[in-house]
């Protein structure tokens, strides 16, 4: 499986050859740096710790993290993930040209945040009417009955925080990949906000093992 | 945000001047079947919208007595070129008023200076 760590700039839109708008999201991508290796003697299992957007300023690290990075000899990273990604040793640097245009990825990030919400917005609930003297405009109406369960069941759909989780959106086509900008321009929209950090995969790992 | 400037910019194109009020013909690439060929839309820019590679013109004219209106992105590599045929002088930077007109009501004042 191929993957890289990258941070979401925005989006736009771009053309095709044959006249075609096509809406993108930009995405820095890389350089991510593996920063240690995971082994299977030492460790119970293989994956590589990949380290990206570096940390300029020396006050901003703190000592552990320093002595950490030190055994490659790289940079601080703000953003470090482990992934099971195959042919990379630590102190190797994993650019954007292991993917190329066409290509379908998974992309996580973390949703934005949409605060406390009612059960419409968080839950598609379809609310009352809106007039005609209707007192039932927004609410979630029962919840459960009386003598049995005489209790709420467990995930029952209430208003609550929504957004600022985890979302992978599986499948996305990767338009363009520009090497010497370390840009990717990936078709369609991507969890979160500007400037986000995402997690960027080809395919699901299990897709990747029965190949 | 510079990333998507510079990316946005890449898709820039020579393109003649051309403002609202102007009369311009655009020659489009239009593709039939497998053969292709050029077709030239003649009217009155009525508005410019948006910025970058997302940047439209609506050019109005009419047709057999009926108004037709098109659409079209200013950086479409379908567009072959946009001619000004003459330079209209509004006031306006949307003429959608020109509408609700017709024959001479719905005419654009000649630019006094640009004449060729």
């Amino acid at each position: 499986m191929k993957g890289i760590l990258g941070k979401k700039l925005g989006m736009t839109q771009v053309f095709t050859e044959d006249g075609r708008l096509i809406p993108v999201t930009i995405i820095e991508a890389g350089p991510a740096r593996v920063v240690q290796k995971k082994e299977k003697d030492k460790d119970g299992y293989e994956a590589l710790q990949v380290g990206f957007d570096e940390i300029r300023k020396e006050k901003n690290i703190t000592k552990p993290m320093k002595g950490h990075f030190k055994k490659t000899s790289s940079p601080a990273f703000r953003f470090l993930k482990e992934m099971q990604v195959e042919g990379f040793n630590a102190g190797d640097n994993i650019t954007v040209d292991i993917f190329s245009s066409g290509d379908k990825v998974a992309i996580t990030g973390t949703s934005k945040g949409k605060g406390f919400q009612g059960v419409m917005k968080r839950h598609n609930y379809k609310g009352g009417p809106g007039s005609h003297g209707s007192m039932f405009n927004r609410a979630p109406g029962s919840i459960g009955q009386s003598s049995y369960p005489s209790r709420v069941w467990k995930n029952t759909a209430l208003p609550g925080h929504m957004g600022d989780e985890r979302v992978t959106v599986k499948n996305l086509e990767i338009f363009d990949v520009r090497k010497e900008q370390n840009l990717m321009l990936v078709k369609g929209a991507v969890p979160g906000a500007n400037g986000g950090y995402l997690i960027i995969k080809s395919k699901s790992p299990v897709a990747a093992k029965e190949n | 945000m510079d990333a998507i400037k510079v990316i946005e910019e890449g898709y820039k194109k020579e393109i003649q001047p051309f403002r609202v009020g102007d009369t311009i013909s655009v020659s489009m690439k239009i593709k039939e079947g497998e053969k292709e060929r050029v077709q030239t839309f003649t009217g009155i820019c009525i508005a410019r919208k948006g910025s970058g590679t997302r940047e439209t013109f609506m050019v109005r004219k009419i047709s057999y007595g009926i108004g037709v209106e098109k659409i079209f992105p200013l950086l479409s590599p379908l567009i072959e070129q946009i001619k000004v045929v003459r330079h209209g002088d509004v006031r306006r930077a949307k003429l959608y008023y020109l509408r609700g007109k017709k024959g001479k009501a719905a005419k654009v004042k000649e630019k006094a200076f640009s004449r060729k």
